[in-house]
């Protein structure tokens, strides 16, 4: 059994147009101490497949299915005040946006102590040495002034490091990090990348990281979910993802990296993704897809195996190249 | 072609936002009440007697199919003075809102345009006007300027500018910071051109909404002038005329305060609603 | 030279956004302007197109001084140059119809009636792209990446010589990007356009730049042409820039030699004395503290860099960083 399991998760929400329909059948596992990448474009359904797990969508227009389990414990009928438990204690979250998620009007240092002492019961004394050794672990220097600082005289690099300090406080089982470097430039998004590694090999955290930048998957993830108009369509490890695309589409956006211009010029992918209110019995991806034939327009493609742990939903995959 | 395909995107948005409008039942609710308002106080006239007309034989008349809303003291139909005291409310409430809309949006554009001096001048005196309550405010104003319908429009209009300065200036301020506002200056469009065609059209919403706030205001506004005396003058039919008189009355004929309560409260209410439902509708944040 | 830039200056208030900034673009040159969020480039766009005007220094369009020139003179000369703004939704006027926001420029410099617009609408939106239907669309109705080529319509219409791109694709999906990416390439080989085209993306200039200069905090660190800034950079900002780019191949990525910075970028209020990187390069040494090194092409093949170890010739080569 995995640390975390989602099983034919489907999510929708509610909105004027009608069901938007923003996850499809998607099933993942998670083990310990391992990085899942959740890439794809915006709108693949990235962010909301993740944030299902701590039910951090909007509950009133959520329309969700499906089995999410953490250590075989089913989340998504725990009742709020024992999730509000699990969300401070076992899977805890990073925003891509750092400035928004802190409080302005609190010292980071209590904004640390005040998670430790509420979900770890600690005295003001010890949580105040264990947020000096937190700021520490998640590399910011001179933790003991830091400390003393409110969010807006932080860089935005030190913002997200004291963001995922508070995210670990209470050494959560899962971590999920929407974004976490977007919105960094990129000499400080190899550093905030490390401080992720040092936290699965130190402390053995599992972490869900949801990206658009390919960079960003082959740097730290060791398996990868992509995504495409809320369904996945490939999955493997990240070796092998990269060296054997099966799914057009993951080859499509592997190609279509400036880095990967060909004689002056960048693959594209043709047309549009499909409305997420709609959903036909076919291929999400043939309007796009190179390697589009007929039954891609009859039936849907599974997930099926294409080689040792790696899942691709397309009828005609790419072979070993 | 190109005033035809301007004119299809212009009434394909209009559509879409007659769409969005329309599924909500409030706002609906408001509509309806707004427009039976305004057909009062258009068509009302037209089909009810004289306001004026005494009949002698029934003052102080309870609702009957004679008089439907009664009678007052000097025997006049509640019911015509009603539609007639619509036609006064209504423009009170909309000739002292765009008063103060046509004087208060040039001000505000220019003053959040160029910032400048201006900009702290007019702030300040803004401010210091907003100090005062509205209505304290327009009473002193109608005061000042002599109790008659002009009198009203004129005193609550200006008490009504500030709130529009305001309003339109901090618009202005966010929409100047737009890259399309910087795409126009990279053209070498001029700044009237900007103001008039870039600035202004993107900060209409929350004016239109305002206008919704300012109307029902304006309506309150009118009757309590009239109430205290500084507004329209007997024998002028006006809803806060009738409440002055049926003040008198309110034991004997309690229906004379009713109507022009309930028309005031209805009236303000419509306005209101319509304003919520605009307000979603149109601002671009909550999605199209 | 399309454009020259002499030792531009601008301060917003405390903030010294550019800093003594100099270059130059010839015509029909791609320029990539690269750094990170603070380093003052998009300044440098605005103060180009006089969106802003500049502190000190002088900017050239064509051989003409236009650093002072009011309002009303520079509006004949807006012609010849125009922006593409980084933000699909907030450079378009949600008001106006595709067809009008692309048309606008034209009857603002007269160059069409009413009817000629609609006829060289019609052709620009077909070279970006766009069907012929968008026309009565607004922007609202467009995806981003469509968005982004209104927005190049708009600034190509009047055929102008310079080109301003500020992140132009940063806003945009990957598979959106790239063809926005390849329509840019493509119009500014048929088109002849100069374009200065800021980004913070090594990897989108190293596609479509012909030459890079790298900024950090006001200043240009380092310039030249696209293949020996890659192959060979030379600033210690720059190697550190490309090392910390990942690139999307786990094997290569992982086996890497990252320069790790250190320290936050300093703030552009109060920027370090002498070589303004010191704070956090790896190889600083006492002289970076105190003296201001100059922009100098020491081997003088248009590549120059502001950095002592490249001035006292000690720098090591950092090709290997790729």
């Amino acid at each position: 059994m995995s640390l975390l399991e989602i099983t034919d998760l489907t999510v929708g929400f509610d909105t004027e147009d009608g069901l938007v329909q923003a996850v499809r059948n998607i099933s993942l596992t998670l083990d310990e101490g391992e990085i899942l990448a959740l890439c794809g474009e915006s709108g693949c359904g990235k962010s909301v497949t993740a944030m299902s797990v701590p039910r951090l969508l909007p509950p009133d227009t959520t329309r969700l299915s499906g089995s999410v389990t953490l250590d075989g414990r089913e989340l998504t009928t725990l009742p709020e005040p024992d999730m509000r438990h699990v969300r401070g204690k076992d899977v805890s979250v990073v925003f891509q946006e750092p400035m928004t998620s802190l409080n302005p009007s609190f010292s980071v240092g209590y904004q640390i102590t005040e998670v430790l002492r509420r979900h770890e019961g600690l005295s003001r004394r010890a949580a105040g040495e264990r947020a000096l050794a937190l700021l520490e672990l998640v590399g910011i220097p001179a933790p003991a002034r830091r400390m003393k600082e409110y969010p807006h005289q932080l860089s935005g690099g030190m913002r997200q490091r004291v963001m995922i300090a508070i995210a670990v406080a209470c050494s959560p089982r899962v971590l999920i990090a929407d974004e976490p470097t977007t919105a960094l430039d990129v000499t400080i998004q190899a550093g905030v990348l490390d401080v992720f590694r040092d936290l699965r090999d130190r402390l053995g955290t599992a972490i869900i990281l949801i990206t658009h930048d390919l960079g960003v998957v082959a740097d730290i993830a060791d398996r990868a979910v992509v995504m495409y108009a809320g369904r996945a369509v490939e999955q493997a490890t990240v070796t092998e993802l990269f060296a054997n695309p099966r799914h057009p589409y993951t080859l499509g956006l592997m190609k279509a990296l400036p880095t990967a211009a060909v004689g002056g010029r960048l693959a594209e992918i043709p047309g549009m993704v499909p409305s997420p209110l709609s959903d036909p019995d076919e291929c999400a991806f043939h309007d796009r897809c190179p390697r589009v034939q007929t039954d891609c327009r009859l039936s849907r493609p599974q997930l099926v195996r294409q080689a040792e742990g790696h899942l691709a939903a397309c009828f005609h995959p790419g072979g070993q190249s | 072609m190109t005033e035809h395909a301007v004119a299809a995107g212009r009434a394909a948005r209009r559509r879409r936002l007659w769409r969005r409008f329309r599924r909500r039942p409030m706002p609906m609710a408001g509509l309806v009440l707004v427009v039976g308002f305004v057909l009062l106080a258009l068509a009302g006239p037209l089909v009810v007697g004289d306001p004026a007309a005494q009949d002698y034989l029934a003052t102080l008349a309870p609702p009957s199919p004679a008089h439907l809303m009664g009678t007052d003291d000097l025997g006049r139909d509640a019911f015509a003075r009603i539609a007639h005291g619509a036609q006064v409310s209504l423009q009170a409430g909309v000739l002292s809102t765009l008063l103060a809309m046509a004087v208060g949006i040039p001000i505000g554009l220019v003053a959040g345009f160029y910032r400048r001096w201006l900009d702290p001048v007019v702030m300040r005196l803004v401010d210091v006007t907003l100090a005062f309550p509205f209505l304290v405010f327009a009473v002193g104003l109608a005061a000042i300027i002599g109790p008659s319908l002009k009198g009203v429009v004129l005193a609550l209009g200006f008490a009504q500018l500030p709130a529009v300065i305001r309003i339109t200036r901090g618009e202005v301020l966010a929409v100047r910071e737009m890259d399309y506002v910087a795409a126009a200056v990279a053209d070498g469009a001029g700044d009237g051109h900007i103001i008039l065609r870039y600035v202004l059209p993107n900060c209409a919403s929350p004016l239109i909404v305002q206008a919704t706030v300012a109307i029902p205001t304006a309506i309150i506004g009118e009757s309590t002038l009239s109430f205290l005396g500084l507004g329209v003058q007997p024998p002028t039919p006006s809803w806060g005329v009738m409440l002055t008189t049926a003040q008198q009355y309110l034991s004997d004929a309690p229906w004379l305060a009713i109507w022009p309560g309930l028309m005031i409260a209805l009236a303000t209410l419509g306005f209101n609603l319509l304003g919520d439902g605009l307000r979603d509708v149109l601002d671009p944040r909550s999605g199209r | 030279m399309i454009l020259r830039i002499d030792n531009l200056v601008k301060h917003y208030g405390q903030v010294r956004a550019v800093d003594g900034l100099s270059l130059e673009i010839a015509h029909g040159e791609v320029l990539g302007l690269v750094g990170e969020s603070g380093s003052g480039k998009s300044t440098v766009g605005k103060c180009v197109l006089r969106l802003t005007d500049p502190t000190a220094g002088t900017i050239e369009l064509a051989g003409r001084d236009i650093t002072r020139l009011s309002r009303r003179a520079m509006r004949p000369l807006r012609r010849d140059m125009h922006m593409v703004f980084q933000d699909p939704f907030s450079s378009l006027n949600p008001r106006f119809t595709i067809e009008q926001i692309v048309g606008e420029p034209l009857l603002r410099h007269k160059v069409a009636d009413r009817r000629g617009v609609s006829e060289r609408v019609s052709a620009m939106l077909e070279k970006v792209g766009l069907r012929p239907e968008m026309r009565s669309r607004f922007p609202h109705e467009l995806s981003g990446g469509q968005r982004q080529r209104v927005g190049l319509a708009r600034a190509l219409i009047l055929e102008p010589k310079l080109v301003v791109a500020d992140e132009p694709v940063s806003a945009l999906d990957v598979s959106v990007q790239a063809s926005v990416l390849n329509l840019i390439t493509d119009l500014q080989r048929d088109m002849g356009f100069s374009c200065l085209f800021i980004t913070h993306d090594l990897s989108v200039v190293e596609f479509l730049a012909d030459r890079i200069a790298v900024m950090y905090l006001g200043k240009i660190v380092e310039s030249g042409p696209k293949a020996e800034i890659f192959a060979a950079p030379r600033h210690p900002y720059t190697q550190a820039l490309l090392s910390a780019a990942p690139v999307a191949d786990p094997v290569r990525q992982r086996e890497r030699r990252r320069i790790v910075l250190g320290a936050d970028v300093p703030s552009p209020v109060d920027p370090p004395s002498g070589c303004r990187f010191h704070t956090r390069c790896p190889l600083a040494y006492d002289a970076c503290r105190t003296d201001e090194p100059p922009l100098t092409d020491t081997r003088s093949n248009g590549h120059p860099a502001a950095c002592h170890l490249i001035t006292a010739d000690r720098i090591p080569d950092a090709a290997a960083h790729r």
